[in-house]
């Protein structure tokens, strides 16, 4: 038996090399052994996207992307079809915890500074990963075409008329009608369902192709290919299988009690992940009360609405997240770790974090002139994180960082 | 300027967390397993809101065995048309005369529940208060000047103050099952899948442990 299976391998690998890419990815790719909580995030976001496809596949089957039919047909799903229920509350409540689960990935990055040379290509396709998981998301949240799918649409296109000359026309082009339409779902449709998860997919293995190139970083920030034994196996290295994929099983089952639990016992999130007025199909005619994105959003909302400027709330918007980019240019730090850092880049990193969260939540609200100030001062904060990194990363001391991994 | 950050991290928060009051609203009993209630509250949707209401998105047959009921009961009490068992719930009333005689169409109510949410309905349902000023002749506590007339205010005087509460709290418990009809069987497969993981977390904590003894 053992002689068929050889043999078929060895046919095989003289014309791909299976086993080889095995070695490479899996089997011989060497991680550091000192990862901690925060690096399950990244094992989580694939399960997670697994869920997204899987779910996503069958919903499609039973799902009718037309102005006439959406509304109806998730009704339909949710009442009429085996499990339709259970299909549809894996992929909504999926999109949160995606978001959720990449937010934390890249506060992991950032904390240790994984973004620094020679990693600056993951980052990139890790942020190029979030860019396009932000249009699937967009796009998405159009098709129950509840009021909040509708109207949101209709808020964040009407932003794109903001640029001067050809803004109108580009949301022309972009709806292929004058309001969010029939004909707008049924584009939204085809690329949340066919072309974004292609080019995510695409910059998926491009991120992890890239890791591999130059092996994963710790939270110590060592890299561990510079101390070898003598067989060049990385002194605080193991293999990611066994090893690693035996762990993150444990962080999949503990991610799945939680998810689970919103999903079966939450489904709506208390209306952060089902917004109520969803629950009332399109009406161009009706405009909701208050209209906000989904929270994964918000903070970029915050910043939007805070600048009085249509065109500069836009500018500042795009800002907030392309300053995200170009991190590894940004940070002048000699060490990657947060461990390692001194005072102010500390302070910094966690006035930043506590930034975003505020925003988020100040963009769920409905403006007042309070809540607007304190989104103008967080913006401010936010903004500083970035644009004062070249400084307090160059003049403040570091602590000297040790050879090998700790703990 | 350490000082000045620490300061706003502290303070805004609390500012901008503090949020004004709204309308109170009275607590609804939902309790979607009190199968006695959901059918009160069946009754009392047939006889009451189905006339003008549509509940488009739910089947007579749905109903009858969610809600333990006969065939033949349902068909007796809430099909007053020519439907078939698996029907979903239309109403009779012509949209366009709807919009006449009330000023909007009645509003189909499968997901009012989930739109307004519970406390609002129950809160709604028994908030009619006289006003000579409203062409019906009541206005509502949580919805100023509603189109809809005070079609309970017969039920309210026929039963009065306290069995009306309980009535309309049996109505909304109804609208909220119909609202979310598979909450009942979701919260019974969730509890068994959450103990599933909870007894699979085992294995793959001691599959884990095992492993790791070689690494440090």
């Amino acid at each position: 038996m053992k002689q068929v299976v050889d043999s078929v391998m060895d046919w095989v690998n003289a014309r791909l090399p299976v086993t080889q890419m095995y070695k490479d990815h899996v089997g011989d790719y060497y991680a550091p052994k000192n990862f901690n909580f925060w690096y399950y995030f990244g094992s989580l976001a694939l399960f997670v996207l697994i869920n997204q496809l899987v779910t996503g596949i069958w919903l499609t089957m039973t799902y009718n992307p037309t102005g006439d039919g959406a509304f109806d047909s998730i009704e339909y799903i949710m009442r009429d079809v085996e499990y339709g229920w259970l299909l549809r509350y894996l992929h909504s409540t999926g999109a949160s915890a995606f978001f959720l689960v990449v937010y934390l990935h890249m506060f992991r990055g950032i904390m240790y500074g994984s973004y620094k040379s020679p990693r600056e290509l993951v980052w990139l396709f890790g942020m190029g990963i979030y860019g396009v998981l932000m249009g699937e998301a967009f796009f998405g949240y159009l098709l129950p075409w509840g009021q909040m799918s509708y109207w949101g649409a209709q808020v964040i296109l009407s932003l794109v008329g903001a640029v001067p000359i050809v803004g109108d026309d580009i949301a022309l082009w972009v709806r292929g009608d004058y309001v969010i339409s029939g004909v707008t779902l049924n584009r939204f449709f085809a690329l949340h369902v066919v072309a974004l998860p292609i080019v995510l997919l695409g910059l998926i293995v491009m991120h992890l192709l890239a890791l591999h190139e130059v092996g994963s970083s710790n939270p110590d920030g060592v890299e561990i290919k510079e101390k070898k034994d003598s067989d060049g196996v990385p002194l605080d290295g193991i293999p990611f299988h066994p090893y690693y994929t035996v762990k993150d099983i444990v962080g999949v089952v503990v991610f799945l009690i939680v998810f689970c639990m919103v999903v079966f016992f939450f489904p709506d999130g208390g209306g952060v992940i089902i917004e109520p007025p969803n629950n009332e199909p399109a009406n161009p005619l009706k405009t909701p009360e208050h209209i906000a994105p989904v929270w994964y959003f918000t903070p970029y909302y915050s910043v939007l609405r805070a600048v009085p400027n249509k065109l500069g709330g836009v500018i500042a918007m795009g800002a907030a997240i392309a300053f995200l980019f170009v991190l590894p240019w940004l940070d002048r730090s000699p060490v990657k770790s947060m461990r390692y850092r001194g005072w102010m880049s500390k302070i910094a990193l966690a006035a930043f974090a506590i930034s975003f969260v505020v925003l988020g939540y100040l963009g769920m609200q409905a403006p007042t002139p309070a809540k607007t100030l304190a989104a103008q001062i967080f913006t401010v904060i936010y903004f500083l994180y970035f644009i004062l990194m070249p400084f307090y990363t160059t003049i403040e001391s570091t602590k000297p960082v040790p050879d090998r991994v700790t703990g | 300027m350490k000082k000045l950050i620490v300061f706003l991290l502290l303070v805004l928060p609390q500012l901008v967390l503090a949020s004004g009051g709204g309308l109170k609203l009275e607590h609804a009993p939902v309790d979607e397993h009190d199968m006695a209630s959901l059918k009160r509250g069946a009754d009392l949707f047939a006889a009451y809101c189905a006339g003008c209401h549509a509940t488009k998105y739910v089947r007579y047959e749905r109903v009858a065995k969610d809600l333990n009921l006969s065939l033949e009961y349902v068909k007796e009490h809430y099909m007053f048309n020519t439907e078939q068992v698996g029907s979903t719930m239309q109403t009779a009333m012509p949209a366009d005369l709807a919009e006449k005689w009330f000023g909007t169409t009645p509003p189909d109510l499968t997901l009012e529940a989930n739109l307004r949410g519970a406390d609002w309905l129950y809160s709604y349902l028994i908030g009619f208060e006289e006003d000579s000023n409203r062409p019906w002749g009541y206005n509502n506590r949580v919805f100023k000047d509603v189109g809809m007339p005070n079609v309970v205010a017969g039920l309210k005087s026929e039963l009065g103050e306290e069995k009306f509460k309980v009535a309309m709290g049996d109505l909304t418990n109804y609208m909220a099952y119909i609202a979310d009809p598979a909450k009942a069987e979701r919260e019974a497969l969730g509890a068994k899948v959450i103990i599933f993981l909870f007894i699979l977390l085992i294995p793959a904590y001691l599959l884990k442990r095992e492993y790791w003894k070689d690494v440090h």
